[in-house]
């Protein structure tokens, strides 16, 4: 009798065990969308960090104020209407109808206006507005209204940013959690649901569609426009090894992977089963800092030798390696971006090692080596500092590449001390496009010595053009200040822009509907065969 | 036996508490700064300051440590400076991958080593004998990542009999069946028990050859006992000390030292959950993390020198 007993309970057990499923089981295969982002999902605060793996997560639960459009062009998402009185010192903005929480309390201008603050007190470009913005007043629930000090000439492009930190709206609550503390809750408005039950960093998030999403009627078209669902259940799957998820995506495993490795692109290319696509064509753009404060850098002419001195084809065909994923770009804005401009009589992007040598002759350097950090651990900018003091050597200057992992050039890129004393002089780093497309969103543009980026440039005539181009209505004048500002960068050689890249995605070939972004993989619009 | 336990396990805390300490401190020595990495491309050196006075991280090193060992010794190892969870569920939801991947290589190395090493030794000199040496080489000099891609290869993108990564939980609300579970690591325990089957093997065939070579195996042979009974219950529970031990150093080795295979396989083990937490400098993931290892350590050594007393009755006396 207890011999069967035991039996029966181990039989039950055996079949418990075999039967158990998990939810994506139950669904048809072309309901599910299983993506592998370019990074580990760990913080799910898109205001909190600027991590763009964060903001693509934002796009998945978050609905927005405004989008950018294909073309580029700020459209109404969230508003239904807006208007400017004649002194342009009140915008009055009015939601749409029907949009709702996933815990399913409508969105109010209330939440709002608490969204747009929270933003504020960590993004730039909100920073920018909010100078502008004497109150926000929420006369009804559906509408709220900005009362300005001045006229503001960015309200529509703040509100419509595209990267990090994007003004996502939530429910007032939540954004009422300081911009410097990360919320605990991620409840959006947005098309997707975010399963905070199944969420395990490092591993998986998962995303329900929202079934009450209010869509907007027009056709999508970038980040604008209508936000049709095709899937029940999107999984991002972490998967950290390129390999893996090279092999991954051949056998099927996978539905997309948003950055295949470069050493990939050409096999991709050719394998069945697979297609390579570009999301986001203005791509990104690589980027050498000095550190203005220690020498030999405080000198402009030496760091006018060190732009002289290098190139851009190399940086990005060593880098990339792929010749129709690269271009040389000469702007300090994306080259196809609005701002963009190559006429730069100060830089060439060409390397000139006899000219920088010349300079840094006359500028009296004395042999000091550069102190260069190189991230062991960041293959996307690796090999940079390698083709950099390749390059500077050539025309003369020492350099000592001092390898650290990532963590540890963040840190050290933060301390003000001399070189010698745990300071530093150049730096790389890689912007996505949108991140550095306007003056007022570029870091690198931060020219306010000691509380500025790093590197810590002091160059008010930079601050002074930021401000006008905040103030300048017409898109023309905009233009030319933005010019104005990209000549003081050359002439004082702030940074130096080292080329264009662009990093395609890969999907399996019954995948369509995939939509061209400012840099963002949206869920949205694709479907599965 | 309940003395000698008492003593094994009082002796642990003095390894906790210096683990404890250097961990701590080598941290705070190290170069890069989590704040900094929080507060990411866009900062200013301003941000940054003011996010490490949040994290408490402008005090002193010795009142962060009596602070955080406070904590410890009332069980809570903290909160992820990174991922604002705390410390001990982010440690919970990684386990169970890390002890399947663990377990599972170290039951299929044993299974197929002490057999191997034991036959080799009786056959010492022979074909099987001569490629177990063989088998080890390779088992010792092929990297682990390479030994995962041709696996992948050949049974997951060739005859896509098994999946090239992943991982199924056989527990909680999202558990799959145990096939489900088992067809995710079928690759992943043939790659990690590759080495371990080469050092167990070796380390069986040696000590087994060594007993082999003892009179009480003659006298054992000279009572007409059957070569099996022979091998088995003198031979080999005679040389199952050495055995034991690498056993159990290895199964130690394996709970941290999975790394490379989890990131092939793309397992959410305590291995990447540590990767993680060093890149982000995230000091309390860290510290929890290396305390659990430690705590495992000194556990599966408890474990085998407990087994001693069991083997050897020599040691018992």
């Amino acid at each position: 009798m207890r011999r069967r007993f035991f039996k029966t309970m181990l039989v039950a057990f055996a079949v418990g065990l075999l039967g158990a499923t998990a939810g994506a089981q139950n669904l048809p295969a072309n309901k599910v969308f299983r993506f592998v982002p370019h990074a580990n999902l760990a913080v799910l605060d898109p205001i909190w960090t600027t991590a763009y793996v964060t903001r693509n997560h934002g796009y998945m639960i978050y609905d927005t104020l405004f989008s950018e459009d294909g073309k580029g062009k700020i459209q109404p998402q969230m508003v239904q209407s807006h208007s400017t009185s004649k002194d342009g010192k009140l915008w009055t903005f009015k939601l749409r109808a029907g949009l709702a929480f996933h815990d399913g309390k409508p969105v109010t201008s209330e939440d709002v206006a608490a969204s747009l603050k929270r933003w504020s007190t960590r993004d730039a470009m909100g920073g920018v507005l909010f100078n502008f913005i004497d109150r926000i007043e929420t006369p009804d629930a559906s509408t709220f209204r900005f009362v300005m000090k001045e006229p503001c000439a960015i309200v529509l492009e703040a509100l419509g940013k595209a990267s990090s930190n994007v003004p996502f709206i939530m429910p007032a609550r939540i954004a009422a959690t300081p911009g410097t503390e990360q919320i605990k809750e991620h409840i959006g408005s947005g098309p997707f649901i975010f399963k905070a039950d199944e969420f395990k960093p490092g591993s998986i998030a998962v995303y329900e569609r929202n079934t009450k999403y209010v869509s907007r009627s027009e056709a999508p078209s970038g980040l604008a426009g209508g936000r049709p669902v095709n899937f029940d259940r999107v999984e991002w799957v972490i998967i950290r090894d390129p390999q893996t998820q090279f092999n991954a995506i051949l056998a099927g495993e996978v539905d997309m992977v948003e950055q295949p490795s470069f050493e990939q692109y050409e096999t991709l290319k050719k394998s069945a089963g697979v297609k390579v696509d570009d999301f986001t064509p203005a791509g990104f753009q690589y980027v050498m800092r000095f550190n203005h404060l220690h020498a030999p850098f405080n000198n402009p002419k030496i760091r006018q030798a060190a732009m002289l001195a290098v190139g851009q084809q190399a940086f990005i065909n060593t880098q990339v390696g792929v010749p129709e994923l690269v271009r040389p770009c000469r702007s300090i804005y994306p080259c196809s971006s609005p701002l963009a401009d190559e006429n730069t009589p100060g830089f060439t992007g060409v390397a000139n090692p006899a000219k920088a040598r010349e300079l840094l002759k006359e500028a009296g350097y004395d042999g000091t080596p550069i102190v260069m950090m190189r991230p062991t651990d960041l293959a996307a900018i690796t090999k940079l500092p390698l083709v950099a003091k390749q390059q500077l050597e050539a025309a003369g200057f020492k350099v000592d590449v001092q390898q650290m992992d990532w963590a540890s050039l963040v840190a050290r890129r933060a301390k003000k001390d001399p070189p010698a004393q745990g300071g530093w002089n150049m730096f790389f780093t890689t912007w996505s496009a949108q991140d550095i497309d306007s003056p007022l969103s570029s870091a690198m543009l931060n020219a306010k010595g000691a509380t500025g980026w790093f590197g810590w440039q002091d160059e008010p005539r930079i601050e002074e053009f930021k401000a006008k181009f905040a103030r300048a209505h017409d898109a023309a004048e905009q233009k030319k200040i933005a010019s104005q500002i990209q000549a003081v960068v050359f002439e004082t050689a702030a940074f130096v822009p080292l080329g264009q890249y662009r990093n395609p995605t890969v999907l399996r070939n019954n995948v369509s509907g995939m939509l061209q972004t400012p840099g963002i993989p949206v869920m949205w619009g694709l479907a599965k065969r | 036996m309940r003395h000698f336990l008492f003593k094994r396990v009082l002796a642990v805390l003095p390894v906790l508490l210096v683990v404890s300490l250097v961990v701590f401190f080598m941290l705070r020595l190290a170069p890069g700064d989590p704040a900094a990495v929080i507060a990411g491309n866009n900062a200013t050196a301003e941000d940054i300051a003011h996010i490490r006075s949040q994290l408490g991280l402008d005090g002193s090193v010795v009142s962060q440590y009596g602070i955080w060992m406070g904590r410890v010794l009332q069980g809570d190892l903290g909160y992820s400076y990174y991922l604002g969870k705390p410390v001990w569920a982010l440690i919970a939801q990684r386990v169970e991958p890390t002890l399947s991947l663990a377990l599972g290589t170290a039951v299929l190395a044993v299974l197929l080593a002490v057999p191997l090493g034991t036959l080799a030794a009786w056959r010492m000199g022979g074909w099987l004998d001569r490629a177990l040496s063989a088998f080890s080489v390779l088992g010792f000099s092929v990297p682990v990542f390479v030994i995962a891609y041709l696996l992948i290869y050949v049974f997951a993108m060739q005859l896509q009999w098994l999946p090239v990564q992943g991982y199924k939980p056989l527990t909680g609300p999202q558990a799959h069946g145990v096939w489900d579970w088992a067809r995710q690591l079928v690759l992943p325990w043939l790659t990690l028990s590759t080495i371990y089957v080469a050092l167990i093997a070796r380390i069986t065939r040696a000590s087994v050859s060594e007993a082999l070579s003892e009179d009480f195996i003659r006298t054992a042979r000279a009572k007409g006992l059957s070569d099996f009974t022979v091998l088995l219950r003198h031979a080999l529970a005679n040389a199952a000390v050495p055995i034991v031990t690498v056993i159990g150093i290895g199964v130690a080795l394996l709970i941290g030292g999975v790394v490379v295979t989890e990131t092939v396989f793309a397992i959410p083990g305590l291995g990447s959950l540590t990767v993680d937490a060093v890149l982000n400098r995230d000091f309390p993931v860290i510290q929890g993390l290396v305390l659990l290892f430690s705590l495992s350590y000194v556990g599966i050594n408890l474990l085998v020198d407990t087994s001693y007393l069991w083997l050897d009755p020599r040691i018992r006396h």
